[in-house]
């Protein structure tokens, strides 16, 4: 009832290549966008700012740059962390050491220099694929572990190779307290997400497409095996890149490489096949879902044995989230391989028929 | 179907129920809240679960003795599994209860964390570990590292292993191999120890063992081949067995190896038994005290009642007392302050780091906590927050840890200059100015 | 020399360790086409039920010989296994038939934190100790010859013998008997095995039980050389190198492969470390199967990929 496509009729072409050609979905991201921006941080607490929805926001970010590579292009990669770690380190350092460096220009190096690495160890996959090339981009994943705990000079020569940021600020908004950070993620997000939801929708998202259904069949019909899949690889490691030095810089304050593992690699997959490939919309999702969970759990399960008067250990509760969340992913796959974007588009169509059953 | 879908229903309700509320719990108003932060979980728990259940039980014992001054003091346990981003997300959700100080007990998360404390006016307390320049408290002045950082620590080790060659010019010449833990933590001596070297001539090798240090066979090869009169571990967690177990397995003296005091545990030689026999490790003042004070007031007035955090033969080993010192020096710290602010109320953060600041522990205040023999006194300043630098080697007979030296203290000649560079270093990367001593009478 | 040989055979032991765990992903993916990656999950599960066993076996019956504990925990842990596999195949794999690859790669991510969360719940997160009375001292051979003789890790070579027997073992049941052929069907065409009568669930179970037994066997060993607690998972992703370059469908393949990775990682890291201050086995392992995936795509050993337009 609500949601009719009926009489809304495009007359130029431009009207009918917009990312939103129904109202209702414009309408819906455009309350979506004011919640965002203005509702949340009228009600939400400092708590909730710091430690959920700045990780969300960077997280989804990444999640968007790992969905472009394994749901668009269909390359499984498990070396995010590590393009995560290179875009960090690399704004790192174009911020301390360039004397006045504005800190998105120092961003958008991070994601530039991440851009390169991902192209480097994109090489191996016009050669090798499928788990296989997921198992060798493990090498870019240790390599780079490797790289920043070896290499002083991309720790600024810190004695303990721990590295710092502080005195944060754009366009001379200071950064320091969580609404600021909160904002500014969103910003770069929201910037982001558009560019990416468009070039999906582009020639070069149908090339990734083309080449994760059927790369023999794509090279056939002229399309380009490298250039697809090294603009895939540039593309997603420049925007885990971006939100990687997002993570180092505005949540984490202090890093390490330990901060950018293996397991970080996982999470960020994770985040992606439970949100559902190849959807935008999924990587939010998938993110969100990811976040919250554990603290969620680590709140609700304590209150849960309380009533039963057991108290848990926080070991525990720990073991229990870990078999939870195991357990949750395995029911996903099973009750919806496609992910929560499977499931949200089901819904819209329900809504397009809604009220009438068929 | 309908009670699958009404099941969710509730489950999504009280999921945002209880995610919107977290964070906004206050403290009850008589009582100091104290955050734990601790791994019982992960491939460093066997090393986490002694120190958090001796933190935990010094703080029910504080209970059980009246509290401070009648505050009785309230706490809550956080699972960090040794992550940083994990420990992080810990500490904000436990801040807003009314912390005043937190132990992070990891380097990493000790420095995300120094970055956020002074905003929130909340004291970080690194018993033995953290930033070694960290001591230096005009520069860091909500970091706490009482009673020894790691450069201490390293210079205790150099000190014992002149000792047995006859002096530190006997050293020219030697060859000393740092088997350390490839994270700050184990980056952590480097400078200290090349110090030395430059100073008395020996050669340093360093040999990385990558996180979480399961395969160490390569590094034991390399030992093997360089043949170093010394192995100095720097690890924690599973890596010390392992080192442990390959020195054996290639056939490296273990009275040779001295470990840092996060790698002379119980947990570390304990199912080695007799093959790490002779294994040294320098220790942060206390050892394995069974026999202490402190040990039989716990039993009396924890364990006895029931109350006990974890299993009764693990009370008065080397963590479970290095748990409970950190509790008692975070504690003396809110006695200090409550002594100066008013005593018997609830003491802010910034009080607490004032108390932290002029800790005076003498002997019979020690000895009078159950830390005779035990402890020495501990007292901090403005511009130092260490307080001491008392260490002591013990060594592993195959049962149990036996000192086998007397009482060192790390040479102030060396390490001073060195924290002092470091911080001012760490000043200039921040943009901070020194504290005046006008500031530090506040 | 003698250091370079020390180190080679070092190399070859480590190697053979290597592929006892490696040999549980190519036995999974040959029969039922999936990737798990729970196996070092499996690895330390099956360790810690061995170890407790081990611990309890004296305390609650009152057997004190060493070596009747270890029997009596080894069958079982193996038992444990199999109720392992038999739930997995029950609740995962029966559900996920026909899935993409990735899909399945993920549920046995799953089934890691699963069994990571479970085995910690039921066994105790401390490290404990798994006595199957291996030496624990080196023995040094050829004193003459080389200066200081050339060092033999006794523990390792006894590992590596064991692999060894373990392969010929797991060789002669796929060649000889009934069920192994089944699973050797099974592997090259479901479809076609189970048009012929092969009951593709009970193959199943079989399948990861075997993999579960191989697990146990590298728990074992791997537990009694480091001790067995929450880092042994890692374990499985120094395996994973030898798995690709192996191929990921061949079982000489793991063996060779995991030898090859094996010699590889400890030369570069004790000929090549110190010139870059160290630290370099992990990614070098991958890196050099890189190298060679780079040259075939399909592992040493592993079955050509025919895409098919």
């Amino acid at each position: 009832m609500f949601y009719r496509e009926n009489g809304q009729f495009k007359t130029t072409y431009r009207a009918d290549q917009q990312i939103f050609p129904i109202a209702q979905d414009r309408l819906a991201l455009f309350i979506m966008l004011a919640i965002a921006f203005i509702a949340v941080p009228m009600v939400a607490s400092d708590y909730m700012f710091r430690a959920i929805l700045i990780p969300f926001l960077i997280f989804s970010l990444a999640a968007v740059g790992v969905n472009i590579l394994v749901g668009y292009c269909g390359q499984i990669s498990l070396g995010s962390g590590a393009f995560m770690a290179v875009g960090a380190y690399a704004a790192y350092n174009f911020f301390v050491r360039i004397e006045g460096m504005p800190l998105l220009i120092a961003l958008v190096m991070g994601g530039v220099c991440a851009m390169l690495f991902g192209i480097l160890f994109g090489l191996p996959s016009l050669r090798v694929k499928g788990l296989y090339l997921a198992v060798a981009t493990l090498a870019a994943q240790f390599f780079a572990d490797w790289m920043f705990l070896r290499i002083q000079w991309f720790t600024n020569y810190s004695p303990s190779g721990s590295v710092s940021v502080s005195n944060l600020q754009v366009f001379g908004f200071s950064l320091e307290s969580p609404l600021g950070k909160y904002m500014f993620c969103l910003a770069l997000l929201a910037v982001i997400a558009l560019l990416a939801k468009n070039l999906v929708r582009g020639a070069v998202g149908r090339e990734w497409m083309a080449i994760r259904d059927m790369d023999v069949a794509a090279a056939v019909i002229g399309i380009r095996p490298m250039y697809a899949k090294l603009s895939a690889f540039a593309v997603s490691s420049f925007i885990v890149g971006i939100a990687g030095a997002l993570w180092a810089f505005i949540y984490l304050g202090a890093w390490e490489p330990a901060a950018f593992s293996v397991d970080q690699s996982f999470r960020l997959l994770f985040m992606v096949i439970i949100g559902g490939m190849g959807s935008i919309m999924g990587s939010f999702f998938g993110a969100a879902f990811i976040v919250v969970l554990p603290i969620f759990l680590n709140q609700f399960l304590p209150a849960v044995a309380s009533l039963f008067g057991i108290e848990i250990s926080t070991a525990g509760i720990s073991h229990a989230e870990l078999m939870i969340f195991g357990g949750l992913i395995v029911w996903f796959l099973i009750v919806e391989p496609h992910g929560l974007a499977k499931l949200w588009s089901i819904a819209k169509q329900k809504l397009r028929l809604w009220p009438f059953p068929h | 179907m309908k009670l699958r879908k009404f099941v969710l229903a509730v489950a999504v309700v009280a999921a945002g129920a209880s995610v919107l509320t977290t964070g906004n719990a206050f403290a009850q108003a008589k009582e100091q809240f104290i955050p734990v932060l601790s791994y019982r979980t992960g491939p460093y728990a066997p090393n986490g679960v002694p120190w958090a259940n001796g933190y935990v039980d010094y703080l029910k014992l504080v209970n059980a003795r009246g509290g401070i001054n009648g505050v009785k003091l309230s706490f809550e346990e956080c699972e960090t599994g040794y992550d940083t981003a994990r420990s992080v997300e810990c500490y904000e959700r436990l801040k807003g209860k009314g912390a005043s100080f937190v132990q992070p007990l990891s380097t990493g998360a000790t420095f995300a964390i120094t970055e956020k404390a002074p905003a929130d006016k909340i004291s970080v307390v690194t018993v033995g570990y953290g930033r070694s320049e960290s001591a230096d408290g005009s520069v860091f002045k909500w970091n706490f590292p009482i009673a020894g950082t790691y450069w201490v620590a390293a210079d205790a080790i150099m000190q014992a292993i002149a000792k047995k060659e006859g002096g530190f010019d006997s050293l020219k010449g030697k060859k000393i191999s740092l088997v350390y833990h490839d994270s700050p933590f184990g980056k952590e001596p480097i400078p200290l120890l090349q110090e030395r070297a430059a100073m008395h001539g020996f050669a340093l090798t360093l040999l990385p063992v990558t996180a979480p240090g399961v395969e160490q066979k390569a590094t034991w090869l390399q030992v093997r081949q360089n043949k170093p009169d010394y192995v100095v571990l720097w690890g924690w967690g599973v890596m010390n067995s392992t080192a442990i177990k390959e020195a054996q397995a290639t056939g490296y003296p273990r009275e040779k190896m001295y470990g840092v005091w996060w790698a002379g545990a119980e947990p570390d030689v304990k199912d080695v038994a007799d093959g790490a026999k002779g294994y040294n490790a320098v220790t942060m003042q206390h050892g394995a005290e069974p026999q202490s004070k402190l040990v039989k007031d716990v039993m009396a007035m924890v364990h006895s009642k029931g109350q006990g955090t974890g299993p009764k033969d693990e009370v008065g080993q080397v963590l479970y007392m290095r748990g409970a010192m950190s509790a008692m020096l975070g504690v003396e710290g809110i006695r200090a302050a409550q002594d100066r602010f008013g005593k018997g109320k609830v003491m802010s953060g910034e009080q607490v780091r004032w108390g932290l600041e002029n800790l005076n522990l003498t002997q019979s205040k020690l000895d009078a906590l159950g830390f005779a023999g035990v402890m020495r006194p501990i007292s901090t300043s403005c511009m130092d927050h260490m307080g001491a630098s008392w260490a002591r080697i013990h060594t592993w007979d195959g049962k149990a840890w036996k000192f086998t030296s007397d009482w060192l203290q790390g040479d102030e000649q060396i390490i001073k200059p060195l924290v002092k560079a470091t911080a001012a270093k760490y000043a200039a990367d921040k943009k901070l100015t020194p504290r005046t001593p006008a500031d530090c009478q506040s | 020399m003698a250091f370079f040989l020390e180190t080679l055979l070092g190399g070859l032991m480590a190697g053979m360790l290597y592929s006892l765990v490696a040999l549980g992903f190519v036995l999974i993916f040959k029969a039922s086409g999936v990737f798990n990656f729970a196996q070092g999950a499996m690895v330390l599960f099956a360790a810690l039920a061995m170890a407790r066993f081990s611990e309890w076996v004296p305390l609650y019956l009152g057997i004190d010989s060493l070596f009747a504990a270890n029997a009596i925990a080894f069958v079982g842990a193996g038992m444990v296994m199999f109720c392992v596999a038999w739930v997995i195949e029950r609740l995962v794999l029966r559900h996920l038939v026909n899935q993409e690859g990735t899909t399945l790669l993920m549920a046995t991510l799953g089934i890691t934190y699963f069994m990571e969360g479970l085995g910690q719940t039921i066994f105790g997160s401390s490290i404990y100790k798994i006595d199957i009375g291996m030496p624990k001292d080196p023995v040094m051979l050829f004193e003459s010859t080389f200066e200081g003789g050339i060092m033999i890790n006794k523990e390792d070579f006894y590992a590596a013998i064991i692999a060894a027997a373990l392969v010929a073992l797991l060789s002669i049941f796929f060649q000889k008997t009934a069920t192994g052929r089944a699973l050797r069907a099974v592997a090259d065409d479901h479809q076609a095995a189970q048009s012929i009568g092969i009951p593709l669930n009970r193959i199943w179970v079989i399948v990861w039980c075997v993999a579960g037994v191989v697990a146990l066997v590298a728990g074992m060993i791997w537990g009694s050389k480091l001790g067995v607690q929450f880092s042994l998972t890692t374990v499985a992703l120094r395996a994973l190198p030898v798995v690709i370059l192996g191929g990921l469908t061949s079982v000489p393949g793991a063996i060779v492969g995991g030898l090859i990775i094996g010699v590889g990682e400890k030369l570069s890291e004790v000929f090549l470390g110190p010139f870059v201050g160290g630290g370099i086995e992990i990614w070098f392992a991958y890196v050099l199967a890189l190298g060679f995936l780079l040259i075939r795509p399909q592992g040493l050993f592993g079955e050509k990929i025919i895409d098919r337009v």
